[in-house]
């Protein structure tokens, strides 16, 4: 990394900052809207944590609130082990890239970058050697005097990056940093922000609706909706044990197919009926379940754990849709439920109208309680 | 080929019949306003000029007398001119910059979400709906030597008054003309500030700028084109000021509120001096004809802040 390494060098005394964030019950509301509920999250140090949730779902308000630019109706907020409350903005020592970058038209590059730097009266010659600096490692040097109005939408991205990594933050805010950027430019800057967190090891959060961001990027993943946490984990575990219903729908694309279904038992074990089809339920899986009491539950099962081999599951091919390495066969079952089926993009292709059978392997099944939600496991 | 090419001729003479048709009727549907135009606005203009190359004469009823440029050099190089072009720059840099000052503080205060703003929004538009007579009138009672509630919170109860003071005639007169526009600079500030991103402010407040800095790097600059249109539009209206001059000072005491306006008016209608009142107009017009091309070449050139 090419930023004067300040940081770094006091760490190794252990006197360096810690950029962790921690939310405690923290609630806002909006008039009567609550579009944070009883928030519990903890941010640890140089993670990379992205918050991931449909729009509305109030993940720009908790970067807001860490921001400091809005006041949490009730709970904490910590940074670096610091109760922030009452805290501004400016003295929270957060950096935030905005959606739209925000940009201050009226200005250079250099002075948009230098901005931090001037807004905290750092000498000139500092200001200078921290703006060459981030511009080289956003490779922004031959920008510097344009104003944001001759920028493409990737530079304009990359100046507000610099912007906020000049100052040295002790934790970056991205709020859809790349929502702006076509699909291409996305993936591309995806890969270089990823490498820019490993360079600056600083906490980031970043809030995204995109799942293929969440995935790729996060160090874990906060699934929220409406305002609630709904799941806390590193994508590959939120991916394989989805908490609830809405984690498991949301993501994966195309997303998990839930079929409800009603708790059997069947002497050695529960199993699931569904339509005319019996579905055994793994031991430990099925002692959660008979735990708990539940009668009907909801199955999911993701579309590559799905095969179509003559199965117990009867069900009738309604659409192919053919992407070339792959193809995503949409099944109708007897109970009126469509599902998804990964399929090989080579081999003999399903016409609509074949009638096939599916199996699913039992490891792959998750389960879900029918009335809450909740995924119910061994 | 001949054929095409006939067909082409055919086509294009077409084409220039319907052209001429629709720029017959263009210029039919302009004739009215044209002639208004040509009535209120060009023909006095026109006269104005030609008024100015000749000399009134002193009696009515005598021949006017060609006098080419003498007038109008001798009417620009007298000190009454002078003195009075003075008074109008002094009244405009009273009314123009502390204006704008007034008008964006109170926007600023306005812009914000306290129950209850709307009021005050609209308290502070509020002059936009009073014409200058009854602001003068309001102000002439306000201003009364011995009346007057601002005579006496002044403690000048008694006294000469303050627009009957020749160093005060005319800051009175300017502080009227600043409160009588003030809803209009209001509205306008206001529109601008609204026009702020409030990512941008917001941006600059993780960026540790106080609200003062905020104000100073990043809303006043996004303000400027709108300040630079107020300024244009302020220094034409103080140029064309004359309702209130005439309603609280008329030009006195001592000519000391005697601006461009009111010197005009004078010569043409208490002193019937035509000329001379011709060649104070034209001053008039090419002041505010340069104010004009200025702010339009300022416009033009305006950055565009595309985001």
């Amino acid at each position: 990394m090419a930023l004067p390494d300040t940081r770094e060098a006091s760490s190794d005394s252990g006197r360096r900052p810690r950029g962790d964030v921690r939310l405690t019950g923290v609630t806002k509301r909006f008039g009567d809207v609550v579009a944070v509920d009883a928030l519990d999250l903890e941010v640890h140090d140089r993670e990379f944590l992205v918050l991931l949730g449909p729009s509305g779902c109030g993940k720009s308000t908790v970067l807001r609130l860490v921001a400091g630019l809005e006041e949490a109706s009730e709970g904490t907020i910590e940074i670096g082990g610091e109760a922030v409350e009452g805290f501004e903005a400016k003295d929270r020592d957060v950096a935030m890239v905005f959606q739209s970058y925000a940009l201050y038209p009226h200005m250079t590059v250099r002075r948009n970058i230098e901005f931090p730097l001037a807004a905290r009266h750092v000498p000139k010659p500092e200001r200078d050697a921290a703006v060459r600096e981030a511009a080289r490692a956003l490779d922004l040097g031959p920008l510097l005097d344009r104003k944001p109005a001759a920028l493409s939408g990737g530079q304009r991205q990359r100046v507000a990056l610099a912007r906020a990594i000049v100052r040295q933050p002790l934790v970056f805010l991205m709020d859809e940093p790349l929502s702006n950027l076509d699909a291409k430019l996305r993936v591309q800057t995806r890969a270089e922000l990823i490498e820019l967190h490993r360079r600056l090891a600083t906490t980031v959060i970043y809030v995204t609706h995109d799942q293929v961001e969440a995935m790729t990027m996060g160090d874990r993943i906060a699934v929220l909706t409406d305002g609630a946490l709904q799941q806390v984990g590193p994508p590959q575990e939120v991916y394989d044990r989805p908490a609830n219903l809405f984690v498991a729908r949301f993501i994966g694309s195309p997303p998990m197919n839930t079929v409800a279904g009603r708790v059997v038992d069947e002497g050695e074990g529960l199993a699931v009926a569904v339509g005319s089809a019996t579905l055994p339920l793994p031991a430990a899986t099925s002692a959660a379940v008979a735990a708990s009491g539940a009668a009907e539950v909801v199955l999911g099962v993701r579309p590559e754990a799905l095969t179509i081999d003559g199965g117990v599951l009867p069900a009738t091919v309604t659409l192919v849709e053919s992407l070339g390495h792959e193809r995503l066969v949409v099944c109708g079952l007897e109970t009126g439920d469509l599902v998804i089926v990964r399929t090989p993009g080579s081999g003999e292709p399903f016409r609509s109208g074949d009638a096939v059978k599916l199996s699913a392997p039992t490891a792959a099944l998750h389960v879900f309680d029918a009335a809450t939600g909740d995924r119910i496991d061994g | 080929m001949a054929s095409t090419f006939m067909g082409a001729g055919r086509r294009r003479r077409t084409v220039r019949e319907r052209r001429v048709r629709e720029g017959a009727l263009a210029y039919l549907l302009l004739l009215p306003s044209l002639v208004a135009f040509a009535v209120f606005v060009f023909y006095p203009l026109v006269k104005t000029f030609s008024l100015a190359f000749y000399r009134t004469p002193p009696f009515p009823g005598l021949p006017k007398r060609y006098v080419g440029l003498d007038q109008i050099s001798g009417v620009l190089t007298s000190s009454e001119f002078r003195s009075s072009l003075w008074i109008t720059v002094k009244f405009g840099l009273l009314t123009v910059a502390p204006g704008i000052a007034l008008g964006l503080g109170l926007a600023v205060l306005a812009h914000q979400t306290l129950r209850g703003i709307g009021v005050f929004r609209t308290i502070f538009s509020s002059t936009v709906a009073t014409s200058v007579a009854v602001a003068s009138v309001i102000f002439f009672t306000l201003l009364n030597p011995t009346v007057g509630l601002v005579t006496w919170m002044l403690g000048q109860t008694g006294g000469t008054g303050i627009l009957q003071d020749p160093t005060w005639a005319l800051p009175a007169v300017a502080a009227v003309t600043v409160w009588q526009n003030l809803g209009f600079t209001f509205i306008l500030m206001s529109a601008a500030l609204q026009g702020v991103p409030d990512d941008l402010l917001e941006a600059a407040s993780v960026d540790g700028a106080s609200p003062w800095l905020r104000f100073w790097r990043v809303t006043f600059p996004l303000l400027t084109p709108t300040v630079f249109f107020a300024v244009v539009i302020g220094s034409i209206n103080a140029f064309q000021a004359f309702g209130q001059i005439d309603l609280l000072t008329e030009g006195g005491p001592l000519n000391r509120t005697r601006v461009l306006t009111y010197y005009l008016y004078q010569q043409a209608f208490k002193s019937n001096n035509d000329g001379v009142a011709a060649v104070i107009a034209i001053s008039l017009f090419a002041v505010t004809l340069v104010l004009t091309l200025v702010q339009l070449r300022f416009l033009e050139r305006r950055v565009s802040y595309e985001r």
